[in-house]
């Protein structure tokens, strides 16, 4: 897993993820440039982060979920 | 009566689609879509902790920067399991102090290695040759490498392939043999009997009609 570690925490490319999010960031291509990670990366990261309760995907953009906004707290 | 089988195994051709994936990568699980909009290189190995393979490894963590300048994304393969992948590369880091900066599929099940054709039972039935596919931004393959078990890839070469691909793409133009950014470009061929008229005409550098070289 590569945004979310095995004990269910989100890793540090996770966390930046999600406070792209949480910064109102919503497109892949807007939070790869935000977060400095490549493009390929954060595709799949938003993808682990939904699956793991922690966004939520609507069409081709991402919000936080409830979840999600907790750790970002 | 003795039964035969045959499978037939059809290989990707080039400006054909790359075949989809999803693989176990050591950075996650990623799809060939998740490269969309980025020239890609997927290539494999034979196995991880080899020594000609460890050349390759460090000569492809040596020319990353230079991909990524020209907007290509690295993606390596071999049938090792992701735990042997991520201990060969800390390895490499730890004994030649090259980190490797991009993904490794472990393609246990040989879903990928099989859907590029990377199996090549005379050399190997059981370990991937040295594949190199250069994918372009729509996801088509632009070139195929075939390299045997005991030569190792020439990384200049995939970076003059990337230069020429995208050369061809930007001004419309063929790239000669040898060719390097910076020197002239070949103008395609003309189509039609007053096409060749014409380019003669054109101030290209021409042998003959069919072969005119411009610089760009």
């Amino acid at each position: 897993m590569a945004c979310i570690s095995s004990d269910g925490k989100p890793t540090e490319s996770g966390t930046k993820m999600l406070r792209a999010l949480k910064s109102g960031l919503s497109s892949a291509e807007e939070i790869a440039k935000n977060a400095g990670l490549p493009l390929f990366r954060v595709r799949s990261g938003l993808r682990e982060l939904a699956e793991a309760g922690l966004a939520m995907e609507k069409g081709n953009k991402y919000e936080l979920s409830g979840e999600g906004a907790k750790l970002t707290d | 009566m003795e039964e035969v089988r045959e499978q037939v195994i059809s290989l990707p051709r080039l400006g054909e689609p790359a075949p989809a994936f999803e693989a176990v990568t050591t950075h996650g699980v990623l799809k060939l879509e998740d490269f969309k909009g980025s020239w890609l290189i997927l290539f494999s190995h034979p196995a991880d902790f080899t020594p000609v393979c460890t050349t390759e490894f460090i000569a492809f963590a040596e020319i990353f920067p230079e991909l990524q300048k020209r907007g290509v994304e690295l993606i390596g393969l071999s049938v090792d399991s992701v735990s042997s992948h991520i201990a060969w590369v800390r390895n490499v880091e730890e004994k030649t102090g090259t980190k490797i900066p991009f993904p490794i599929i472990a393609d246990l099940n040989k879903e990928v290695s099989f859907a590029y054709g990377m199996v090549h039972p005379g050399q190997s039935k059981t370990e991937t040759v040295r594949c190199v596919f250069v994918i372009d931004p729509n996801q088509l393959i632009r070139t195929i490498l075939y390299y045997p078990l005991t030569t190792g890839r020439n990384m200049d070469e995939i970076l003059r392939i990337v230069d020429a691909l995208q050369t061809t793409d930007k001004d419309a133009v063929a790239t000669p043999a040898n060719w390097r950014p910076g020197d002239m470009v070949v103008v395609p061929p003309p189509k039609t009997q007053e096409a060749a008229e014409e380019r003669v005409k054109q101030g290209y550098e021409c042998v003959d009609w069919y072969l005119c070289r411009k610089k760009l």
